[in-house]
């Protein structure tokens, strides 16, 4: 009969302990994978730039939401103290009009921020459209909106909006479509690989081989499993559209007077350079720090959110 | 007598996103010269992990040895080594073979370069001898025209052609031990059989000890005489080969028997599943991992380890079944 | 209803895909049937066609040339009602337990799929109700309809994968290799429940899977496949007993068997050379180059696939005696 081996402790044990009894079913299941948003908490933690730029981010988006807490009118002019420096009243002094320029700094930020993250909004929704029924659909489709795609991107944007804006009246309506009409492209490039990798996977030849419609399967099964893919490509297109629309309103494309944008601050700014040159730093700094923040972001969501990382 | 290899009580964890996964959790067994031991058992159970453990290949971190494992290469604990020891002793006394050969070789250099460059490392040969010697190997593991394979890249040969090669590289300086990470599940059933008769041909010649992993029955019937089977990251049984098939003592390999169909024979009953599923093993069960789909599960099971029992020579398993208490 | 009646009828099909400059001859020529309520099972060496075959039986792909009817209707030209019929009464089980489930969805929506395309149910309720009975039929618990795919193991995927086929009722179902990712422990439990739900509900497989074993003992009758052609087709007890195939006799030999007895004492039949590339297969015999009693006959004239005996189907000019 069977030999014990093992040290004696562990097998002494008494007889009562040794009643059969039933077995019970029980399911032991590890969860490996997480949600979203805990690999984007993760990832922050990890990365104490982007949290420090999300942090930057957040400030600069919520000062221009509530700019009307500030207790000066943008608009309103203080002819007695012109260009004044940086003082307790004004933070970042007056302009050429007295205006003080922390408040117009902010109400700029609010078209600067609107104009991009509306660009963005209306370029991820044609992007993704046009993408994933160009990988979808595939033969001629794809190949004609593909040729399409090539156009828009292989043309000079900013002179071609430039270009339009001398038949349309520009406000933040039409500064927002034009913007969003060159920049979709990228995202549809981006949908569209994404969709031809999708479509051969299995579980959309599941859902074929149960009858489900085409237009079904885009909307459930190809686009929820590229969210991350658009969420990236969004974040960069937003810092994109804040860039063009800064350089559009600094050439005196942007949005009408007497609303300003920090591009039209810069322009403002132009001819005082020598004389202070904080008027042109304001709004410059703004806009760097937004989109470098943008952009950081945008590279740590792409890390964050691959799930090959995750293993 | 002392054996070539001895592994006493592994622990092996891997630090991962969701938490410590101890994937082999006191492992013993031996090999000797000559033998051709199999270590059986299904993904996860730790048996690759304890091979790329006995070949140092263990990256840390993730990976960490836990303190207390020995692994005895002819009596000297490879675990002391440092890494120009490891060198030394990977290729010329221990090779391996992976299962996937197209991501083992390096496709930028061309087979006869990974083969000399390996003999001109571990030997004193010039690189015309070194050549020549890489063309024997190549003959010997049976690929044709080794001159014109010798100047080919790793994607000119075909799945089963490169298993052959990435054996030729492992053969070069005549390692004592061999060890097999799944060498042919990435293969087909007829180039699987002719790597398998062709490793039990070199074997034989070179009287290398081989250790086999592999999920495969069939595999393990046809080469080992010696079997190793894990389960949740411990050995559950281990015996000869007849010892293992004919009278297996742990329920779990018994099940396994029963769960894969016979071939040669006419049946008509049911497979016998095992039920449920392998345990988490980053919060591995108290007791025995495989209670909760044992068949003859005891309450001790469920909250002791079960102990070691030897039956004939050398064959022993993990189960408290055994013990003088347990109803029979 | 009559029980020879054939369900699947397919004739001379074949399918190419474009490959760089040349053709690869994924399905060439091949005909077979399969009966209501059997099991066929398609084995063969990974690139012989057999999951192409299975694909292109059930119209996710197009053919090249020859036809498949199903219940005496063609496959690739349904239109319409047909059509939507068609997806409700023929589906398929992957091989790839992850990539099959959307990870995007819950359990409950991705069964429940199929339950809405057909619009199969009045109410939400109903649909619940019959979602939770599925799941119970496949081993698992109504409190999964909640979870999302990522929280399950292997084989619990599979049961999902396999309720989501069920969900339709269907007829026909093409299991393409649904056991090969799985551990040998759990692949028992798998082919257990396909064969406990074909006698319940009376379906009919198209079994495929590299183990030849595994489609021994779930099938009725054994296709083998080569090369995008077919070898040989028998009934299962025989194919193990009678091979006439040289292929197949050589495929037989070389599966390990887990006895070491056995394996001591058997004599294996060695393939020489390499299995060809289907973008520029061998003419004549596609298995001509590695087959040892090859003749001129065999080298420049194909062989068709004859039925040699009552039910045993062999392409080989061997048996031409």
């Amino acid at each position: 009969m069977a030999k014990l081996v093992s040290p004696l402790t562990q097998a002494a044990i008494n007889a009562e302990e040794f009643a059969k009894v039933e077995r019970e079913k029980s399911y032991v299941e590890a969860s490996f994978e997480r949600g979203l948003l805990h690999h984007l908490g993760k990832a922050l933690k990890d990365n104490k730039l982007a949290l420090l730029c999300l942090i930057i981010l957040c400030i600069i988006i919520f000062s221009s939401v509530f700019a009307f807490l500030s207790p000066y009118d943008p608009d309103a002019m203080d002819v007695m103290l012109k260009m004044a420096p940086p003082s307790a009243e004004h933070w970042f002094g007056t302009d050429e009009l007295g205006r003080d320029s922390f408040t117009r700094a902010l109400y700029g930020g609010r078209v600067s921020l609107t104009v991009g993250f509306a660009a963005m909004v209306v370029s991820v929704i044609i992007g993704t459209t046009v993408g994933s029924i160009s990988g979808y659909v595939g033969g001629t489709v794809d190949a004609v909106l593909m040729r399409i795609v090539d156009i828009f991107q292989s043309v000079p944007s900013l002179l071609l909006i430039i270009v339009f804006f001398s038949f349309v009246p520009n406000n933040m309506m039409t500064l927002v479509v034009m913007l969003a009409l060159f920049s979709w492209s990228g995202v549809a490039r981006i949908v569209r690989a994404q969709t031809l990798t999708l479509k051969e996977r299995d579980f959309v030849i599941a859902a074929k081989t149960l009858g489900v419609s085409h237009p079904m399967i885009i909307l459930k099964h190809i686009i929820p499993n590229m969210t991350t893919q658009i969420i990236v490509a969004a974040s960069l297109s937003v810092a994109s559209a804040i860039l063009d629309e800064s350089a559009l309103s600094f050439l005196g494309y942007g949005v009408a007077l007497p609303k300003s944008s920090w591009g039209s601050m810069l322009q403002n700014a132009q001819q005082y350079i020598l004389y202070d040159p904080l008027l042109a730093l304001i709004p410059g700094a703004f806009i760097l720090l937004t989109v470098l923040c943008l952009n950081i972001l945008g590279d740590m969501l792409q890390h964050a959110l691959d799930p090959k990382l995750h293993k | 007598m002392s054996h070539l290899l001895e592994v006493k009580d592994l622990k092996v964890s891997y630090h991962s996103y969701a938490g410590e996964v101890q994937s082999v959790r006191g492992v013993n067994f031996t090999v000797d010269t000559g033998e051709s031991v199999a270590i059986v058992g299904e993904s996860g159970c730790g048996k690759s992990v304890t091979a790329k453990t006995i070949m140092g290949l263990i990256q840390t971190p993730p990976g960490e040895i836990k303190k207390g494992s020995q692994i005895l290469f002819e009596g000297k604990n490879l675990l002391d080594m440092n890494e120009k020891e490891w060198q030394a002793y990977r290729g010329s006394d221990c090779a391996i073979v992976f299962q996937d050969a197209l991501a083992a070789l390096n496709p930028t250099l061309t087979i006869g370069r990974q083969i000399t460059e390996k003999i001109m490392i571990h030997t004193d040969m010039n690189k015309e001898d070194a050549m020549k010697e890489a063309e024997r190997l190549l003959t010997l593991v049976g690929i044709p025209n080794p001159a014109k394979r010798l100047k080919q890249y790793p994607h000119e040969f075909s799945g089963g052609m490169r298993q052959r090669a990435m054996i030729a590289i492992a053969l070069a300086c005549q390692p004592k031990l061999l060890i097999a990470d799944e060498p042919t599940t990435a293969l087909d059933v007829t180039i699987q059989a002719d790597i398998i008769d062709l490793l039990k041909d070199l074997q034989k010649e070179f009287q290398m000890a081989v250790i086999m992993i592999t999920h495969d029955l069939g595999i393990v019937a046809d080469i080992a005489t010696k079997i190793v089977v894990m389960y949740a990251g411990k050995v559950v049984e281990t015996g000869s080969n007849y010892d293992v098939f004919y009278n297996p003592r742990h329920p779990y390999t018994q099940a396994l028997l029963r769960a894969v169909p016979r071939l040669d024979v006419e049946e008509d009953q049911e497979l016998e599943s095992i039920e449920g599923t392998p345990p988490n093993m980053i919060a591995p069960p108290a007791g025995c991992a495989f209670c909760t789909r044992c068949k003859h599960c005891m309450k001790i099971c469920q909250k002791m380890e079960p102990p070691t029992y030897e039956f004939e020579d050398g064959h022993t398993a993990q189960c408290w079944l055994y013990h003088e208490y347990a109803q029979k | 209803m009559n029980q020879n009646e054939k369900i699947l009828e397919v004739s001379h099909l074949k399918k190419y895909f474009k490959a760089g400059k040349g053709v690869l001859k994924a399905v060439d020529d091949v005909s077979f049937f399969i009966r209501k309520g059997e099991t066929l099972g398609v084995v063969g060496e990974s690139g012989c066609g057999k999951t192409t075959c299975g694909r292109t039986c059930i119209g996710i792909y197009d053919r090249t040339e020859g036809e498949v009817l199903y219940k005496g209707k063609d496959v690739h030209s349904l239109k319409g009602q047909d059509k939507k019929d068609f997806t409700k009464e023929v589906q398929i089980i992957f091989q790839d337990p992850y990539s099959s489930l959307d990870p995007k969805m819950k359990v409950g929506d991705i069964i429940a799929e199929g339950l809405r395309a057909h619009k199969m149910c009045a109410s939400k309720e109903e649909e619940r109700k019959v979602v939770n009975d599925l799941l119970e039929t496949v081993g698992l618990n109504a409190e999964h309809a909640t979870r999302y795919v990522h929280e399950f193991s292997g084989g619990q995927r599979q049961r999902i994968g396999i309720a989501r086929a069920l969900a339709v009722e269907p007829e026909f179902i093409v299991c393409d290799e649904p056991i090969s990712a799985l551990d040998v422990s759990i692949q028992a439990q798998i082919v257990n429940l396909l064969i406990r739900l074909q006698k319940e509900k009376g379906l009919t497989y198209m079994f495929i899977a590299h183990d030849l074993s595994m489609v021994k003992h779930i099938s009725d009758r054994v296709c083998v496949m080569y090369l995008g052609t077919i070898a040989e087709i028998t009934d299962s007890g025989s194919l193990y007993s009678n091979p006439l195939h040289p292929y197949t006799q050589a495929l037989l030999s070389a599966i390990p068997i887990p006895d070491p007895k056995v394996e001591e004492a058997k004599n294996r039949i060695k393939l020489e050379g390499e299995l060809p590339s289907p973008i520029n297969p061998p003419e004549g015999c596609r298995f001509q180059n590695r087959c040892k009693y090859a003749c001129d006959r065999c080298r420049c004239e194909r062989p068709e696939l004859k039925e040699v005996e009552p039910g045993h189907w062999v392409a080989c000019h061997l048996t031409d005696k």
